[in-house]
């Protein structure tokens, strides 16, 4: 069965083709080749999958395509400026070591980045609650907890405490 | 801690720095290439059936109904592969196996498909006969003369392996002994967890010549394994070119070919196009290898004043239905078993057994953290029957610079003691902590200036310089997300007078990258790093050279400093480092400034003795933990960590952090959570939810002082540390959880229910 989806992805409207049963991580990946969109574990159980759809961080190897529809889905790709410079996340995650094999970094960066849209003034604990979904089994997640908060940092600042 | 580590080495401008890891961007950016993103024109896709049965014979394999599936282009059985196709130490594993399986990860067949879910479909319709044979899963029961044989050509399960040394006379010594313990210690299976799965992408060219992808370790003798693949497939003189994509995770798993490999090259051959094989997770936990699962016996003993007088251990090792480095664990257990504390009577027995299990390999500190576990809890029972101070009793037996230890081992550097000195000064071991919350500290000793364990243990490096002041570095060394790429480029740097970003490393291909035996034993950034070091060193003495004769003064003169090469005693006497080449390149007789440098370490091959100084250094470390133990349900919390390393000097604080954090919690899985459930050799928990991982709701506080002890031969005095943050966990870890309740967990890991178990039994 084929059905067409439309949504927004990283700030583009895209209308797809979808096969039925296709998850939203193989449309992504296979299909379109955005292959920054990691599968870790095709299971829910690593994190290493997550993109962010209407705001909330989810694993895309569970997410059907289908559901996609009228949707807004960001990915890895999707971050960086169009000039090309890193989001404060990616900056941070590269200038505080938060990044060794880099497997599950894009799924790292978009969990993270849906908590500090909606928490910008996130602490460590509610980081930890965040990443908890995210496996890393290289760094032993300090330096990705101090990439997290030495991003939301200015982020507040430059804000003067106001969300966007 | 990081604040002091921001001062490390401050005397350079790039070596010491804490230079983000230099591939870092196109990973936060997601385009990062690793073997699952590999797509080639026309590739197929390969997938392997495993066995059904722990112990059986292959009766009959029928695969009819899946060569005649539409969009199977081979399907692939025992009867296919070339006799003499054999992986493994003792070549004793063919990729696919005919007539008998004796573990669960057996490969019975393969097929390569248009796609990943029609090769899938198709495996399903082959069928295959078996006759179901007894198995054995206990290593110590399958020793025993009637068990059944894994192999029935070998007369008995134990393999022939030399793991049998005496130094000193430990008999002698026991009875001089005024205290001795005897204890019985377990470690079990735990596996990598790279995030990336394991994979490769094979394909012959028109000549037959072979390229194959693969994420290993080991890019040089992966060549040597490929070159011997083909040669079984009747190919010889044929070229094999091995492309490292970007790799997700290795921790050792990647040290040795596998069946997914050589099935790949088998289906790329037959089929004439691109095959590609990538492990789904399941798969990666039922048919990766695992951390060499022991049985260990220790006895050791000190005299009055808390001397060790002697050590005496004994190991039974469950070989698993085939061999691969696990099995060779032992000359890596030796070290700390001989040379961790000065002990001059050593007796080590290990005896490696086959079984219907998985199969161990390398894994991060390969056999060290066994061995490790053993000591060091041994350690404390034995201070505490000598009624000595847990640490003063360390203290009295450290390894000192220029010990010679019975082993043979040469200690140059050794910050032993400040790594303890750092642990107590962080950790309070005063005794007085609240109920149920305790101390411990682990020490370590590993190879920290490469391991020969091969006729070479050897990294070649070739460098160029481009006309502008920018560096090419081609070298054997191989990154997989530990760092190599910026120790090399800092190092180089340093040299030159260059900036991190200015070079260029290139560490993925054999067609291009000179040889080295692999990222292994901690040795990356002592052999790779020395490389790399000579390579720069003969650059910079050529344009020390051609700048002598611009400038007109003597060689040794001139500088290399911020891009520019001058005369630090005349301003005049200065130019841009891409200036003075370009100078050297566009000229009649011109040149182009390159050098290449091959550093193989002077350090010794065991031998028939198990004697010799296997390592240039040593890296030396303690660990502290304080722990907190629920009496009502047996968790363990872990309140506080301190991991000290003696690291010669840190090249890279900020990624030498990273490799003691992410060692650290490697070691606390293994210490804690980690085991990966085994029942009648089948894997009863191959998932993330079952296979209990630390995550970031468990991470750790986790301090990690850094002593600089300047090796006087390692690259601007470093040695390996890629290890060590993982060695002495488990048994700093046991140490706190006995401080705390006073139970002594022997077996790992250390769940609530052993914990509860024993202080059900220590209560009454």
């Amino acid at each position: 069965m084929t059905t067409n989806i439309s949504f927004l992805l990283n700030g583009d409207e895209i209308s797809y083709d979808i096969k039925d049963h296709w998850t939203l991580l193989h449309l992504l990946r296979e299909e379109m080749g955005l292959i920054g969109t990691k599968e870790g574990c095709g299971n829910g159980e690593c994190g290493a999958c997550t993109v962010i759809v209407d705001k909330l961080a989810v694993n895309s190897c569970l997410y059907l395509a289908v559901e996609a529809d009228g949707k807004t889905i960001e990915t890895i790709e999707g971050l960086a400026s169009t000039e090309g410079s890193l989001h404060p996340l990616q900056q941070s995650f590269v200038d505080n070591g938060g990044i060794q094999c880099g497997f599950c970094t894009p799924g790292m960066i978009m969990s993270s980045k849906a908590l500090l849209d909606e928490n910008p003034g996130a602490d460590r604990e509610e980081i930890k609650h965040a990443l908890a979904g995210n496996i890393c089994r290289c760094t032993g997640y300090i330096q990705i907890f101090e990439s997290v908060e030495a991003a939301k940092e200015p982020v507040v600042e430059n804000r003067g405490g106001q969300n966007e | 801690m990081s604040k002091s580590n921001n001062e490390l080495s401050s005397e350079f401008s790039v070596v010491g720095k804490r230079i983000p890891k230099l591939d870092a961007a196109q990973k936060a950016m997601g385009r990062a290439e690793y073997i699952q993103d590999i797509k080639l024109p026309g590739m197929l896709f390969g997938k392997i059936l495993y066995s059904k049965y722990a112990h059986a014979n292959i009766v009959k394999i029928d695969t009819s109904k899946a060569v005649a599936f539409p969009g199977v282009h081979a399907v692939l059985t025992g009867e296919d592969v070339p006799k003499k196709m054999k992986m493994g130490l003792i070549k004793d594993n063919p990729p696919i196996k005919k007539g008998k399986v004796c573990s669960f990860r057996d490969e019975v067949a393969a097929v390569a498909a248009i796609s990943p879910e029609i090769a899938k479909k198709a495996l399903g319709l082959i069928e295959i006969e078996y006759e179901e044979l007894e198995g054995i899963f206990d290593p110590e029961k399958a020793m025993e003369k009637n068990s059944p044989l894994v192999h029935d050509h070998l007369k008995s399960n134990v393999l022939k392996m030399p793991w049998n040394i005496h130094y000193g006379d430990v008999e002698k010594a026991e009875k001089e002994s005024a205290f001795v313990v005897e204890d019985r210690f377990t470690t079990t299976w735990v596996t990598h967890c790279c995030m990336g799965t394991s994979g490769a992408v094979a394909l012959f060219d028109a000549s037959e010549n072979l390229t194959i992808y693969t994420n290993t370790q080991i890019p040089s003798l992966a060549h040597k394994d490929f070159l011997e693949a083909l040669k079984a497939m009747g190919l010889e003189n044929k070229r094999v070119r091995v492309i490292k994509p970007v790799i997700g995770g290795g921790f050792g798993s990647k040290l040795d070919t596998y069946a997914y490999e050589h099935i790949a090259i088998l289906l790329a051959y037959k089929c004439h196009k691109p095959v590609k094989i990538v492990f789904d997770r399941v798969e990666e936990f039922k048919a990766t290898s695992t951390r060499q699962p022991t049985v260990t016996y220790i006895k050791q003993g000190c005299d009055k004043n808390g001397k060790l007088t002697f050590r005496n251990m004994r190991m039974v090792l469950d070989n698993g239905g085939h061999t691969s480095w696990g099995a060779t664990t032992p000359s890596v257990m030796l070290m700390p078993i001989s040379s961790l504390y000065r002990v001059e009577n050593v007796k080590y027995n290990a005896k490696c057994v086959y079984t219907n299990n998985t199969y161990s390999q390398a894994m991060r500190g390969y056999g060290n953290p066994q061995a490790t576990f053993a000591i060091e809890s041994s350690m404390d029972i034995l201070a505490e029957k000598a009624g000595i101070d847990r640490i003063e009793f360390r203290r009295i037996n450290k390894n000192r610079s220029g010990d010679e230890t019975p082993q043979g081992l040469k200690i140059t550097s050794c910050g032993l003691e400040e790594c303890i000195d750092a642990v107590k000064e962080e950790l309070k071991f005063d005794g007085k902590n609240e109920k149920g919350v305790g101390t411990g500290i682990a020490s370590l000793i590993h190879v920290g200036g490469g391991a020969r364990i091969y006729g070479s243990d050897g990294c070649g490096a070739i460098l160029k310089m481009d006309d502008y002041g920018k560096v090419d570095i081609f070298t054997g060394g191989t990154d997989m997300g530990q760092g190599l790429d910026n120790i090399t480029a800092q190092i180089v740097a340093e040299e030159l007078g260059l900036l991190a970003e200015d070079i260029n490393v290139v560490h993925s291909d054999t067609d291009i990258c000179p040889w080295d035996v692999g990222a292994h034993a901690s040795r990356s950034t002592f052999v790779a790093g020395n490389a790399a070091l000579g390579a720069a060193k003969k650059v910079k003495k050529k344009i020390q050279d051609f700048a002598s004769k611009l400038f007109d003064v003597p060689c040794e003169k001139i500088e290399l400093k911020d891009k520019l090469v001058f005369v630090p005693e005349d301003k005049e006497k200065s130019m841009t480092i891409g200036k003075l080449l370009r100078k050297a390149h566009f000229r009649p007789g011109g040149t182009m400034l390159m050098a290449e440098h091959f550093y193989d370490p002077d350090n010794q091959n065991m031998g028939k003795e198990l004697k010799g100084n296997m390592s240039m250094t040593y890296s030396f470390g303690a660990h502290g933990a304080k722990v907190k133990v629920d009496e009502e349900t047996g968790k363990v919390e872990v309140l506080e960590y301190v991991a000290a390393h003696d690291v010669g000097r840190a090249i890279n604080p900020l990624l030498l952090e990273g490799q003691v954090y992410g060692g650290v919690v490697m070691g606390l899985g293994y210490a804690l959570t980690e085991e990966v459930t085994i029942k009648d050799g089948k894997i009863m928990n191959a998932n993330f939810r079952d296979y209990k991982l630390f995550t970031a709701k468990d991470a750790v506080k986790i301090k990690a002082p850094v002593i600089e002890t300047i090796d006087k031969d390692g690259p601007f005095g470093a040695k390996g540390i890629g290890e060590p943050g993982c060695v002495p966990t488990a048994p700093a870890i046991a140490n706190a959880i006995y401080d705390a309740v006073g139970v002594r967990i022997k077996d790992l890991p250390i769940t609530p229910e052993k914990v509860l178990a024993a202080l059900k039994e220590k209560n009454g």
